[in-house]
């Protein structure tokens, strides 16, 4: 497991999208699997630098990972307000133009790309947010890989 | 990201680069907004070069979309569109305010 720690704003977003992207590999998931973990981490971070931190260059987006084969956990941590996913309101898919409202729609995505999304908050450690991704073939490339070690 | 555009004779494409996310999607904004200001309410997005976006980029072109569509006739098209980026287009329910083409010319020539 790797853990960096990341200035809250939003030029970091791409050094947060390159880090995921290599323990995404190490993972060994498929290219759209990398994809949309990349896009899920974009929206995660974006998501505590706007609600949790109320703004950039206000605290630490605290970024680590475990791997396993096909399967890759993201851990992202802030020391910003406890965000509660259930006060965010889904976002009207079928609004005509006119009626879209922004917003939402950043968690909306975390949960439409990744298996799971899951936020905790607590006093000392603040908001943890875990999300589990793995590949959709994973027991043919689990065999492999122990036909490998054989 | 890179942002170009051009002054076309009936409508402003602009060819955008790059990656769109909370970091660059203000300036996406800002020049989009700048050009369509000035009376270009008929725009082509050439999305081509574009290898990432995020919903903080997707909500630059439908607020481009609204505010283009208030004016008669004005309407922002897309041509170059990734499966990516169409991915997270259909992911946000934006798919059905545009119109999309495969190729810029006639995205271009369908004003």
């Amino acid at each position: 497991m790797r853990s960096i720690a990341f200035p809250g704003k939003f030029s970091s977003l791409d050094d947060i999208r390159d880090f995921y992207t290599e323990a995404a590999k190490e993972a060994d998931l498929d290219k759209k699997s990398i994809y949309d973990v990349q896009l899920a981490v974009d929206e995660a971070a974006s998501n505590i630098i706007d609600h949790a931190y109320e703004g950039e260059g206000k605290g630490e987006i605290e970024c680590s990972y475990q791997v396993s084969p096909g399967k890759l956990e993201v851990v992202m941590r802030d020391q910003g307000k406890a965000f509660n996913p259930k006060t965010v309101k889904r976002p009207n898919l079928k609004a005509n133009l006119n009626n879209r409202k922004q917003g939402g729609l950043g968690l909306h995505f975390m949960r439409s790309l990744m298996d799971s999304v899951e936020f905790t908050f607590s006093e000392k450690g603040g908001n943890v947010l875990r999300m589990v991704k793995t590949n959709k073939e994973p027991e043919k490339r689990s065999e492999q890989r122990t036909e490998r070690q054989e | 990201m890179e942002i170009k555009h051009e002054l076309l004779k009936r409508c402003v494409l602009f060819t955008v680069e790059g990656r769109i996310d909370s970091s660059t999607a203000p300036d996406l904004q800002q020049k989009m907004n700048g050009i369509i200001d000035q009376g270009n309410f008929k725009v082509v997005v050439d999305l081509r070069g574009v290898d990432f976006i995020s919903s903080a980029g997707l909500w630059v072109l439908v607020n481009a979309q609204k505010k283009c569509k208030r004016f008669n006739r004005g309407e922002v098209v897309l041509s170059g569109v990734s499966q990516r980026v169409h991915d997270a287009l259909n992911l946000a329910g934006f798919i059905p305010y545009f119109n999309i083409h495969d190729d810029t010319a006639k995205a271009v020539g369908s004003f």
